[in-house]
């Protein structure tokens, strides 16, 4: 009996479509990409790939470059993670308090987040650029020395990290919000009992009740800004003299530049793992914490 | 906090970490869509009166389509209005994209690594992916093409645009775009100062440096500090010393007149550039130059535009245009065809296809192409004052000076451009960050460069 059928397994029905998806849509590419990893491929339609085996992982950990290209992701990632979260969290406390104006502020504060990244990119090099750009201008008018931004090898990352710091810590106050929200208000009233100071508060009550949020949000932010890609690739291109070189970017040239599909899937898998292994280690933080308040 | 929850929250980040990564490798896939698109029956075009080249029976691509794909480039945009004509004329209908340079070529990249029959027809640099797209089979070999109609006079397109577009002794793709490299100055600056036009690249490094005034903002050379970009500006330099990238397949740019000529280049832009020069481009270096902060640029004449039109410049009166300046060797700048047509290998109209590129590239239409200021291949259209009236006088006079002497590359000519760009390009850029000691740089990049030569032999 259809109907019955239907009935009895309707739970597997309505996911089915969303698996469907994953499989084909995220699951099969990254399969591809893993076979692909260890073949050596320019994506000829006369040669075909030819199987390296391990080769290809091979030649990139013995890679200068590669390892240029870690350690470049690396400290893009935790400064500007560490920047946005500190950040994020101090303006989501001032937001969350009641002031004139404070919707226009929120919706102001949150535009650069809708911003399309490229777009917001090609803007940032305009304000960079050292001799005409709105930066110097402005530190010009501020009595300070010019700067080189993204002209300069030291300052490209400082500069880009700017970029995304302003793009993206809207989005880390949006989720710490939300959590502010959900707090009680009952342990305040306790703590003002006890003649808790403003600080105390924040830092026995807020902070705690606000850490799984803050870990989500940083998680969330850990995975976008690992794989940045767009404001990299639309300001430096990973230049000057590979200063922005970061694994994606790495990837992208290897792929589409270099034509080496095998060296670019390996390394996408190699970042891959990097992803995971710091999402793990994440969630990882996130048990102990929770084990440590129930 | 229950165990649901925690998986949910491992399950979330797993997922997350997968989509992120399937955004990385979207390769596959791609446009077959386009191809079930067929022709409506042009009601349109035999309803106007054909446009008298052809005879109203002779309509041979009567409901047939063709794809193209152009760059966002200034010929694309004097084409584009003369398609209808062509459309008439041959009942054929063109469906035109435009992408920006490097999407051009991810596009028709992950399109024929899908084996896709579209585009039909597209732009493609000859020096930068004609190698590799040919000898992976996805050009069209145009060689038993281009006699077919005497009145296409094949000859009539310049030998060395030909060169450039040759691979293998196969023709790739029909020139439409050469240019050189020529050296861009300010009138006013130079007459102010007394200083003549430079003759020689000894000559143009002692103008930068007397016209050098960073106090006040005034910058005495400009041109692309980008580790790719750069390559093919500093190649003039390098032929003009006496080098070149390769010699033979012996990768040749760690030679002393190699390093000559990378020093020159990278002094000129560290000493006497405008701060933040390695992170230039052309639209940079053009940009600047249009500010009025910089006296010499050295460029590709097709670019001209960005000097000299008024709402890009504000010095567009004062630009002067000079033959690239001589070195060790002489004059020797890049006589190059940056862009060509192709077609499909896989195309399943290709006579459609070619009747297009003929069309498009006929004394005719060049003609038009080049009066919009777009320098192409045909020898007869530069002879005929009339097409050169899209030019400055005074370019056409250095354009036809920098023929003459000019070298069919602008870069190594390897199959793996992208990986032979960046080696030659760090050199370059450490010279502009300050390195002194450069042999052991240029020795590292030469190895790198020899290795991408190396493995053409296996292709």
């Amino acid at each position: 009996m259809p109907y019955n059928w239907f009935d009895r397994n309707l739970k597997w029905i309505y996911v089915l479509p969303a698996v469907a998806f994953v499989l084909v849509m995220m699951l099969f590419p990254i399969l591809y990409t893993v076979r692909i990893s260890f073949y050596e491929w320019s994506m000829s339609a006369i040669t075909p790939p030819k199987w390296v085996g391990l080769d290809n992982y091979a030649a990139l950990l013995k890679e200068s470059r590669f390892w240029h290209a870690a350690g470049s992701t690396l400290y893009f990632t935790v400064v500007a993670l560490a920047v946005e979260v500190v950040l994020g969290v101090a303006i989501a406390l001032l937001l969350s308090r009641e002031f004139r104006g404070k919707n226009l502020v929120k919706t102001v504060f949150l535009l650069p987040m809708v911003a399309t990244p490229v777009a917001m990119g090609l803007v940032w090099l305009l304000i960079y650029e050292p001799t005409i750009g709105a930066a110097n201008l402005m530190l010009k008018a501020i009595g300070l020395k010019p700067m080189l931004w993204l002209g300069s090898p030291a300052q490209a990352i400082p500069s880009l990290i700017i970029v995304d710091v302003w793009q993206w810590t809207p989005m880390i106050s949006l989720i710490v919000m939300a959590g502010l929200a959900t707090i009680p208000r009952e342990p305040y009233e306790a703590a003002d009992v006890d003649g808790a100071g403003r600080w105390k508060k924040f830092a026995s009550i807020t902070l705690p009740l606000l850490r799984p949020t803050i870990l989500v949000a940083a998680m969330l932010r850990l995975i976008d800004v690992l794989k940045t890609f767009d404001i990299i690739y639309a300001t430096t291109q990973g230049g000057p003299d590979l200063a922005t070189e970061t694994l994606n970017i790495y990837g992208y040239v290897l792929g589409f530049q270099y034509f080496k599909l095998g060296m670019a899937s390996s390394l996408l898998v190699l970042f891959f793992a990097l992803v995971m292994g710091l999402t793990l280690v994440m969630i990882w933080m996130r048990k102990r914490m929770e084990a440590q308040y129930d | 906090m229950n165990l649901l929850q925690r998986r949910l929250s491992a399950g979330l980040a797993i997922v997350m970490t997968v989509a992120m990564l399937a955004g990385c490798s979207g390769k596959s896939g791609g446009g077959s869509a386009e191809s079930t698109m067929k022709a409506e029956p042009s009601a349109k075009a035999s309803a106007s009166p054909s446009s008298g080249q052809a005879a109203p029976s002779a309509k041979p691509f009567e409901g047939k389509t063709i794809n193209l794909v152009t760059a966002n480039h200034p010929w694309a945009d004097a084409i584009k209005p003369l398609i209808p004509d062509f459309e008439a004329a041959t009942g054929m209908k063109v469906n035109v994209q435009g992408y920006f340079e490097d999407q051009l070529t991810q596009k028709l990249t992950v399109q024929f690594t899908a084996g896709s029959e579209t585009p039909d027809v597209f732009m493609y640099r000859p020096l930068q992916e004609g190698k590799l797209f040919f000898k992976n089979g996805w050009l069209q070999a145009l060689d038993d093409y281009v006699n077919k109609d005497p009145a296409y006079d094949f000859a009539d397109i310049s030998k060395s645009a030909i060169g450039t577009a040759t691979v293998d002794g196969k023709l790739a793709g029909i020139p439409i775009i050469s240019e050189q490299e020529i050296l861009y100055y300010r009138k006013d600056l130079l007459e102010a100062a007394g200083i003549p036009v430079p003759k020689t690249i000894d000559e143009l490094v002692a103008a930068a440096k007397k016209l050098h005034d960073p106090g006040k903002e005034m910058y005495g050379f400009v041109a692309r500090g980008q580790r790719s970009p750069l390559v093919t500006q500093v190649s003039s330099f390098l032929y003009s010393e006496g080098g070149d990238f390769m010699n033979g397949d012996k990768a040749s740019i760690n030679t002393p007149e190699a390093l000559k000529a990378f020093t020159t280049y990278g002094t000129l832009l560290k000493d006497y550039g405008p701060p933040g020069v390695l992170n230039m481009s052309w639209p940079q270096a053009f940009g600047i130059f249009g500010q009025g902060k910089v006296a010499f640029l050295t460029d590709a004449n097709s670019l001209y535009k960005n000097a000299t039109d008024p709402s890009k410049s504000q010095v567009a009166d004062k630009v002067g245009f000079a033959p690239f300046p001589a070195g060790a060797a002489g004059s020797k700048p890049y006589n190059i065809t940056s862009w060509g047509l192709a077609i499909n290998a896989k195309s399943v109209d290709k006579d459609a296809a070619w009747a297009f590129i003929q069309w498009a590239t006929s004394k005719e239409i060049v003609l038009k192409t080049q009066e919009k200021g777009n320098p192409g291949a045909r020898t007869s259209v530069w002879d005929n004052p009339q097409g050169t009236t899209g030019f400055p006088p005074e370019l056409v006079a250095v354009i036809k000076e920098s023929v003459k002497g000019g070298i069919d590359h602008d870069r190594p000519t390897v199959i793996n451009v992208g990986e032979a760009r960046d080696a030659v390009g760090e050199i370059v850029q450490k010279i502009i960050t300050g390195e002194t000691n450069v042999q052991p740089v240029a020795d590292k990049a030469n190895e790198a460069l020899q290795a991408v030569i190396d493995k053409d032999k296996n292709k």
